[in-house]
């Protein structure tokens, strides 16, 4: 193992976090929907793959910003989760969890080669003129779209914070979430609720998408590399914890970006899935997971 | 009384018809010659394989525009395309389609097991399989009578890289030492990786370290950044055109300058769409690589087609144009679709074949191998893929070290 000059020890954990945060993003949506339906979204990865085509469309069509292209991609990918959850996975599972898993996982498979016919196995990228900005931190440099993403991450975190404890809805899906025939018998409508946590993970899948396209291409398959990861962090942070999927994205972030630096990419890999072995291990319910 | 000859009127419309029919009967156009093209044009490797489509297309429309095949009555060619679906079982399924329709050859596979396993296939009946772009050694060294290469394979072109590596850097005074080699870590990159790291030390250049990565990569900041501690005058890069583009800018963000970067059979590296996408990431990047011969004026004249179409000018185009132009020449040379009179013609390609416009000397085959095929050192200079070696194809002059 070689040693580093402090300097790139600290970029590398600056990247780390930068890049730990668009991670804790999409592990949100993931942790949320499994929080709430408990189920494992399988289309989490083609769902991040089609929110990165449509910002890529929204570019390349309309001249949109991708950070423009925030605003309106997250309602239609609300409304797209939203659908999706109440037309077809609700309605094919018939009721059934196990087959909740398959249903999202045909659909994941599905969307996948619906994308390879539209937009073939090339990759595509954006070209904005801030992608390769830089904004000096001391010695540091650090990535202009990266620390763009690393603010955005922790605001739609926060925005998702205030949802599920202050409004009646967010009340309502934490009802859901811990008491499904309770949050019923008083009336909530838990069809409507698990189709709003659906559409709000997709949401999120949108923002993630937005911030990551300005520095990274889209490819029909893009969307598996980054879901590996986020359900390592969802396992670390706790199934179904907010500050958990965060946090634990940090976290990964900069073991991933370490683990690479020390070891090379090829085995940067490998810190994350020996903590995710660990932590089922040792701390199966995850850094802030409730008992189950 | 002499009785003079009347026609009648049936025996006038008769004699009348034939003499309208017989000139047709002259010029009957004898039967087209099925040809077999076979590309990746769907899969991983579909943007290669259309392409490559693109060029066998337009030397068949020339080739048809311009009299056919001579020697066949002016025979033309008609095209019989089979995607590989960028896989060896889909180039052999197309292969077996391509025989019982009755091709004559077949031209094209691209990626290197595509070309191993349809080549083979092509064996089986005797049918003669010319390899666009696949640089595997295997492919001419299995003994395949049938199976000719007229573009160079992997030994020849890395052989040529390091060469080519020692000039260019004598050439400039000696300024690169130390190289960083940065690989993907599939069986390409590793296995460049592995010749660099056997070569390079005793061409008098020290490797600093070997740095790979997985291919897809989501990030390459880790590799910049130990590039950037490591400092070194050259980064030698192996990787398919994804992760080189994000590593090549991801180095132009971090401010890291190297004296050059100098790629192997790179997927980016001579590509004009990284060129036209991110013009500063791929400014003076040099490359070994198959590429056109920019001296021949057949080649800015397919270019200028090519670029009219809103494609790019990459160069599976002039490889493909260029092997049907050889399996045209060949056609000519045996006098009749037969496969193994095409065959034998092949094997006796020389020097006489000039229709072909790769920066090749006088075309000769040893056991399907053309001896003459190489690989060009190409630099990206002012937006442009520029040849740099060597010198008798070169358009332009290396520039080496980069300026600071």
């Amino acid at each position: 193992m070689r040693s580093f000059p402090l300097e790139i020890v600290l970029e590398a954990v600056a990247n780390g976090l930068l890049t730990g945060a668009v991670y804790g993003l999409v592990a949100l949506g993931l942790t949320l929907v499994y929080g709430v339906l408990h189920i494992i979204n399988f289309a989490h990865g083609a769902l991040l793959t089609m929110a990165m085509y449509a910002a890529w469309v929204c570019w390349a069509a309309f001249g949109l910003d991708p950070y423009v292209a925030i605003l309106p991609l997250v309602p239609v990918f609300f409304v797209l989760g939203y659908a999706t959850q109440r037309l077809v996975i609700g309605p094919a599972s018939q009721g059934d969890d196990s087959n909740i898993m398959l249903v999202t996982l045909g659909l994941s498979i599905v969307l996948e080669n619906a994308m390879l016919a539209v937009f073939r196995s090339d990759t595509l990228s954006v070209q904005v003129p801030y992608a390769m900005e830089v904004i000096e931190a001391g010695p540091m440099l650090l990535s202009f779209p990266r620390v763009v993403g690393f603010g955005v991450a922790f605001v739609v975190a926060a925005v998702l914070f205030v949802i599920l404890t202050m409004t009646d809805t967010g009340r309502a899906i934490r009802a859901v979430a811990k008491e499904r025939t309770g949050a019923a018998l008083v009336g909530i409508d838990v069809g409507h609720i698990y189709a709003v946590t659906f559409g709000i993970g997709t949401a999120c899948l949108a923002v993630a998408a937005c911030l990551l396209l300005p520095s990274f291409y889209v490819s029909p398959r893009v969307g598996n590399a980054f879901v590996l990861v986020a359900f390592t962090i969802v396992v670390l942070g706790g199934m179904g914890s907010v500050p958990g999927a965060l946090i634990g994205g940090l976290f990964i972030g900069v073991v991933e970006s370490l683990s690479g630096l020390y070891f090379g990419d090829s085995l940067g890999q490998l810190g994350i899935f020996i903590i995710f072995i660990l932590v089922l291990l040792f701390r199966p319910t995850g850094l802030f997971g409730a008992k189950a | 009384m002499p009785t003079a000859f009347t026609p009648s009127r049936r025996a006038v419309l008769l004699g009348a018809a034939g003499a309208l029919a017989a000139p047709a009967v002259l010029r009957a156009q004898p039967a087209p010659i099925k040809l077999g093209i076979l590309q990746p044009v769907t899969g991983a490797l579909a943007q290669d394989g259309e392409y490559g489509r693109l060029g066998a297309e337009l030397a068949i429309a020339e080739l048809n525009a311009t009299g056919g095949i001579r020697a066949l009555g002016g025979a033309q060619i008609q095209m019989v395309f089979g995607d590989a679906r960028s896989s060896p079982e889909g180039g052999v399924a197309e292969v077996e389609r391509m025989n019982s329709e009755g091709v004559v050859a077949v031209v094209g596979g691209f990626a290197s097991p595509i070309c191993l396993a349809a080549s083979q296939a092509a064996a089986r009946y005797d049918l003669p399989y010319i390899v666009d772009v696949g640089v595997a050694d295997t492919i001419t060294t299995r003994g395949l009578r049938n199976t000719f290469r007229f573009s160079p394979g992997f030994g020849s072109i890395t052989a040529a890289a390091l060469d080519n590596l020692v000039k260019v850097n004598d050439g400039a005074g000696k300024p690169a030492r130390t190289v960083v080699v940065v690989h993907e870590d599939g069986l390409f990159g590793s296995g460049m990786a592995r010749l660099m790291a056997a070569e390079l030390p005793k061409r008098g250049f020290e490797i600093l370290e070997t740095i790979s990565h997985p291919t897809p990569s989501r990030d390459m900041s880790n590799v910049a950044l130990r590039i950037r501690a490591l400092n070194p005058d050259l980064i030698i890069p192996s990787s398919y055109y994804g992760e080189f583009v994000l590593l090549s800018r991801t180095l132009q963000q971090r401010r890291i300058r190297p004296k050059g970067i100098y790629a192997v059979l790179n997927g980016a590296a001579s590509n004009y769409r990284f060129v036209r996408e991110f013009p500063e990431a791929a400014n003076l990047v040099m490359d070994v690589n198959h590429w056109a011969d920019p001296r021949k004026p057949k080649t800015a004249e397919l270019r200028r087609i090519v670029e009219a179409q809103n494609r790019y000018w990459l160069f599976n185009t002039p490889m493909n144009y260029s092997a049907v132009m050889l399996f045209a020449d060949a056609l000519e040379r045996a006098g009749r679709a037969d496969r193994n009179a095409v065959i034998e013609a092949l094997a006796r390609t020389d020097g006489a074949f000039t229709r072909h416009i790769m920066p090749y000397g006088p075309t000769n085959f040893v056991n399907g191998q053309n001896q003459s095929g190489q690989a060009v050192n190409t630099q990206v200079i002012d937006n442009d893929v520029k040849v740099i070696f060597p010198a008798e194809f070169a358009d332009a002059r290396p520039v080496f070290p980069w300026p600071a």
